[in-house]
């Protein structure tokens, strides 16, 4: 019942903000952040409708004794709950940015040229160009979260499938690619990012390749270690003996049995991208102004530190809570998909 | 033990060798022909031709590779921006890293330890849980932010310690004044992560059976903390420095440009944006000869510390 309130309350305001762009703004189908926008609220409509009208259809861990124990287990952690509480706000602010955002984040308003001091009209303040800095944040957001989690799926992609062939095939090939990546990790990694980026050039999609390939070694780590335990079990020589490929060995027993680690990872190396993308960004090496993300909101920022210290400190605020948020919600997972709970 | 030291030391060449490969081999992404590229406006059909045949610029890789590494230990790399040796560029602006990187160091040793011991053997009191809150927080801000922080405090507001700059050697009052608050700044996350990681490894050895022991022998409460906890829990906690010293290099970069400190962080950040590839690879390459020393002296700390460990 309680959850059927809140969902018909979340409707009601989705409902006021759709309502509020296709008719009173005309914003529907215009650019492409709009059609996203749009998207993701219908999608968000028959989602909360769903809630409410076939709430029983949700019980998706009926059945399923592992899964509904590690939702028991995440239940416990009220930090965990509340950072996946905040992320999806942030993720619902990423989406909806064109739509919730009071101003447009790159409009220059004369009028509030010389930086206005948080107020009504502006909650965060402006910048330097009269910039609404609430709506660069949330535009930020998405900028944050977009290049955070690409990055993390080229990271994942290729560390795991390098884990997976080093402890598969073990032998020559395990001591070549494991002291490769030993060779790798001796640039601390956001050195060679530097160096990626000076070679590639500045740029969103560039930054997106430099973090993602010098965060591998954690994924080839993790999932290595894994493949070696799992090698040596009975239903894998027994896969084996039925004449199972090593890609199907790969793909249907030992990467389902990593899955757990590296979900964890994934959501604690999500923080860490966003960090470095944001400090890249701060050098002025990554997300190229005028486009609004945190790191170029804050190197902007400090230039103006005495007279406008707002241009730093919300931005600096939005960065930190969103890898708070992906922090405490990793180590909840953590605890929660602990893989001997079940026994 | 003494062997062990030995086949360390040795195992740094491969590695440097890799390191250097690496860079190289991003270099080698980079459009354009090298040789104008560097040369920038200088760039006559003379000029072009002498640094082809000084770096080998039409042979094949492994030629190449080896006269880059040449010229650069020779210091005859030169600096497309500065106008002058690589070699000699570094190491102008190393020992304002190394200062600011080993008094951080220091500084997050000196209060994580005590703080992550504390609050593990008062557990859940007041102190254990301020300080885990903080803890938890401090993993999550972004040290240029901490900085900025901290120049907005202490610099704007207060006027106790100035913003930016360097100010001489570490011993004198001057350059004291204005290394405290980068140390700081690049500190808090180190702080922060290895007090959290104290706290932890402490909580796990206090479990063990041998602390019981010691107790009931009627050894102090003191000693049991320091000498059978302590000293046990120290492994984890030397391996989470290690890896922290990387985070750290990468804060580096950030809070020497926060603070203008002239260190060959900052240094490389601008070889960057100026797209000044030979000063990349210098800097980068020394940068990561710092990193593995330090990693080097870690895994030495290991023999010291737990004498059990056998390296074969």
């Amino acid at each position: 019942m309680k959850k059927k309130i809140i969902a018909v309350f979340l409707l009601i305001i989705q409902l006021y903000i759709i309502h509020k762009n296709w008719f009173s703004r005309d914003r529907f189908w215009n650019t492409l952040d709009v059609k996203f926008a749009t998207v993701f609220s219908v999608l968000i409509i028959c989602f909360l409708l769903m809630v409410i009208f076939k709430a029983d259809k949700f019980n998706l861990f009926a059945g399923n004794d592992l899964a509904q124990k590690t939702w028991k287990e995440f239940n416990k952690s009220t930090g965990g709950k509340i950072a996946a509480i905040i992320l999806l706000i942030i993720i619902y602010i990423a989406f909806m940015a064109p739509f919730i955002s009071p101003y447009s984040p790159t409009a220059i308003d004369y009028s509030n040229m010389t930086y206005a001091a948080p107020s009504w009209a502006h909650w965060f303040g402006t910048d330097d160009f009269g910039r609404d800095i609430l709506a660069r944040v949330f535009y930020g957001a998405r900028m944050a979260l977009g290049v955070g989690f690409a990055a993390v799926f080229v990271n994942a992609i290729l560390g795991v499938s390098l884990g997976l062939i080093s402890g598969y095939y073990g032998g020559k090939v395990d001591l070549i690619v494991m002291r490769l990546v030993e060779i790798w990790n001796s640039i601390p990694f956001i050195l060679l990012a530097l160096a990626i980026i000076s070679a590639l050039g500045k740029g969103m999609l560039n930054i997106i390749i430099a973090v993602g390939v010098t965060g591998l070694i954690n994924f080839a780590r993790v999932t290595r270690s894994v493949v070696l335990q799992i090698k040596e079990k009975e239903y894998v020589q027994a896969a084996k003996a039925l004449g199972s490929s090593d890609f199907r060995i790969l793909t249907k027993h030992v990467l389902p049995n990593s899955i757990s680690s590296l979900i964890v990872l994934g959501t604690l190396r999500i923080g860490i991208s966003i960090l470095i993308v944001a400090g890249l960004s701060f050098l002025g090496l990554g997300v190229q102004p005028p486009a609004a993300s945190w790191g170029t909101m804050l190197k902007r920022g400090q230039e103006f530190l005495i007279m406008a210290p707002w241009m730093s400190i919300f931005p600096g605020l939005a960065i930190i809570i969103t890898v708070l948020s992906f922090n405490l919600l990793g180590d909840a997972l953590r605890d929660a998909l602990d893989p001997r709970q079940l026994d | 033990m003494f062997a062990y030291i030995i086949k360390r030391l040795l195992w740094m060449i491969p590695v440097l060798i890799g390191v250097s490969l690496i860079l190289f081999g991003i270099m080698q992404l980079v459009p354009g022909d090298p040789a104008t590229i560097m040369l920038g406006t200088k760039a006559t059909p003379e000029t072009v031709e002498a640094l082809n045949k000084k770096f080998g610029f039409n042979k094949p890789f492994y030629i190449r590779y080896f006269l880059l590494v040449k010229n650069f230990l020779t210091g005859e790399l030169d600096s497309i921006y500065y106008h002058a040796k690589v070699i000699d560029i570094i190491g102008q602006r190393l020992h304002a890293t190394i200062e600011l990187g080993v008094l951080s160091l220091l500084i997050s040793v000196v209060i994580a330890i005590p703080t992550g011991v504390i609050a593990a053997v008062k557990r859940n009191s007041i102190f254990d849980l301020i300080s885990m809150f903080f803890a938890t927080i401090g993993i999550s801000v972004p040290s240029f932010f901490t900085g900025l922080i901290l120049i907005y405090l202490f610099s704007v507001f207060f006027k106790v310690f100035p913003s930016s700059g360097y100010g001489g050697p570490i011993w004198t009052w001057q350059g004291l004044e204005h290394i405290i608050l980068p140390a700081f700044a690049l500190s808090t996350v180190m702080i922060a992560s290895t007090s959290r990681l104290t706290r932890s490894a402490m909580l796990e050895i206090m479990k063990e059976d041998y602390l019981v022991t010691a107790r009931s022998k009627g050894v102090a409460e003191k000693l049991v903390i320091l000498k059978h906890a302590f000293r046990n829990a120290l492994i984890p906690i030397i391996t989470n420095i290690g890896n922290q010293v990387a985070m750290m290099f990468g804060g580096a970069i950030l809070i020497e440009t926060v603070f203008a400190w002239p260190g060959v962080g900052r240094l490389a950040v601008k070889a960057v944006q100026y797209r000044d590839q030979p000063l990349v690879f210098g800097s980068i390459l020394i940068l990561s000869f710092i990193y593995v020393v330090v990693n080097l002296l870690v895994d030495l700390l290991y023999v010291f510390i737990n004498p059990r460990i056998s390296y074969d």
